[in-house]
């Protein structure tokens, strides 16, 4: 008679967690060379601190910060006054108001922003006779109305063409039902295609306004302080790589705060359109 | 009008030919930086699509990060910052200094800028394909490679092409951020060619109108890609 040999006997084998594929290796090896070096950085950080140079320069970055966000705030709601009208020459019956409209949308849109802001900055200097007859020197004078004046003409262009594409992609049913109930024309834009159009808007105008927080470093190129030209100047001060470390967490707090309040704004805005939970 | 159409001319009395270096610089370093960020690009939407939580966090921690700097820092961090690192592992075997090209720099800067924003497209391109595409070509016998091969991809790049051209635009306005790190590209040629002639308007304005030019071309070819990978689909 033979008794069965329990260890023998082959069972199910117990998994012990996820099994390791590459795909989870990859992974962890990344996120622990991310942990290296910010270990790195942060180490740097810690040993080089230094309380006179952080007292010296981060005051200044700070100040540099508050001019970033000063420019991108007046340029993007002085675009948006300038791309309401702009939008609706794109679609003017005009083909000569069109044709222009058209043209300004894509030389701002088709050339480097650092290439504008050179043109506008320079290329006034050079016309100081002329600006000056005209009483418009003391503006261009100073590099950050030059920057602010550039930033908002090429803006206008990008806000200009989200609200062209919003406004066009409003059912036609909407401008028809308007127009049977009897509204103006400047009534059915006001209080039924615009409403709808900003909707569309809202997310390419996200963007748009994250695009010009990044865009405007380029300011620092043309001799504005903002925080880019504040971290430069402190980096050719003191050869310290800390500094760039410092503007980096600086702008991305600075866009990623806005992208969570835009996201928080959208759900906001569209509740109406979301079906209710069963 | 006439003596600064002849600054344009070629040779030693006008600045033509060094427009024309500079032009050149940028568009070899577009062109050298579009298939590094694409591949890369790519490896990151399919991280991020995974059904790994580390490497989702892994990929989503790198396009967070260099879709949130500015192009400018990242190229002055990628540049400052490489040279430090790659200069403290180098030390540790040898004493020499190693110096990291300009070029290569700004490839790198620009190449993982570019690879943030297309991981985007290709994940929503990737999204676009329905399931049952890959479960009829896995039924019908297909292998996983020519499932891919010829299922996948060619739907991939028509879903994922006008999001790349965008892409692609956007990376030839960005070379010229590259000229602050004194690469020769055209921004900086024109840089150069305004010091020496002191006229600024008619320089920085020429410059921008290659740069539309490039931009012109580009939606020409770009078009006419598009055209090619929509030739199965009728209207």
């Amino acid at each position: 008679m033979s008794t069965v040999d329990i260890t023998a006997v082959e069972r199910p084998e117990v998994s012990s967690g996820r099994p390791w594929t590459t795909g989870r290796v990859v992974g962890i090896g990344v996120l622990a060379l991310y942990a290296l070096i910010a270990f790195f950085l942060i180490r740097m950080i810690v040993v080089n601190y230094d309380t006179e140079f952080v007292g010296r320069y981060l005051p200044r970055m700070l100040g540099g910060l508050w001019i970033t966000i000063q420019l991108c705030t007046s340029a993007i709601v002085m675009g948006a006054v300038i791309a309401f009208p702009l939008a609706l020459a794109r679609t003017h019956t005009s083909r000569i108001i069109r044709g222009a409209a058209y043209g300004y949308v894509y030389f701002f849109r088709g050339t480097p922003l650092i290439a504008q802001a050179f043109l506008v900055y320079y290329g006034a200097g050079q016309f100081r006779p002329v600006l000056q007859d005209w009483g418009l020197w003391w503006f261009f004078r100073d590099a950050y109305n030059c920057a602010l004046f550039t930033f908002t003409l090429n803006t206008a262009a990008y806000q200009a063409e989200i609200l062209r594409g919003a406004i066009a992609n409003v059912h036609k049913g909407q401008w028809e039902g308007a127009h049977a109930l009897g509204l103006s024309k400047l009534i059915t834009y006001v209080r039924v295609i615009l409403p709808q159009a900003f909707i569309t808007a809202l997310r390419p105008y996200g963007n748009e306004i994250i695009f010009m927080i990044k865009g405007s470093a380029v300011a620092s190129i043309i001799t504005v302080f903002d925080l880019m030209g504040e971290t430069k100047l402190a980096y050719s001060r003191s050869y310290d790589f800390q500094v760039y470390l410092w503007a980096a967490i600086m702008y991305l707090a600075m866009v990623e705060v806005l992208r969570r309040c835009w996201d928080k704004l959208e759900v906001r805005l569209t509740r109406h359109l979301k079906r209710s939970e069963e | 009008m006439e003596e600064l159409i002849g600054l344009l001319a070629w040779g030693k009395d006008g600045w033509g030919d060094e427009l024309a270096t500079g032009a050149w610089l940028t568009i070899r370093l577009a062109l050298a930086t579009l298939p590094f960020g694409l591949f890369l690009g790519f490896l990151l939407a399919l991280a991020r699509r995974s059904d790994e939580p580390e490497l989702v966090a892994a990929a989503n921690v790198f396009v967070t990060v260099f879709r949130g700097l500015p192009e400018l820092l990242t190229i002055l961090i990628i540049y400052i910052g490489l040279d430090l690192l790659i200069n403290e592992v180098v030390q540790l075997f040898s004493g020499e200094r190693w110096e990291l090209s300009k070029f290569v720099s700004g490839m790198v800067a620009l190449g993982i800028v570019n690879a943030s924003f297309s991981s985007e497209v290709i994940m929503g391109a990737l999204k676009a394909i329905p399931a049952g595409q890959v479960e009829a070509a896995r039924a019908m016998g297909l292998s996983r490679f020519y499932t891919w091969l010829f299922i996948v991809l060619p739907q991939l790049i028509r879903h994922a092409l006008p999001g790349l051209g965008n892409l692609w635009l956007l990376l030839l306005k960005e070379t010229a951020l590259i000229s602050v790190i004194a690469l020769d590209d055209l921004m900086r040629q024109t840089n150069i060619v305004v010091g020496a002639t002191k006229e600024p308007f008619f320089f920085y304005a020429v410059t921008c109108f290659i740069y539309l030019f490039f931009a012109l071309a580009s939606s020409v070819v770009l078009g006419g890609a598009e055209r090619w990978a929509n030739r199965g689909q009728e209207r």
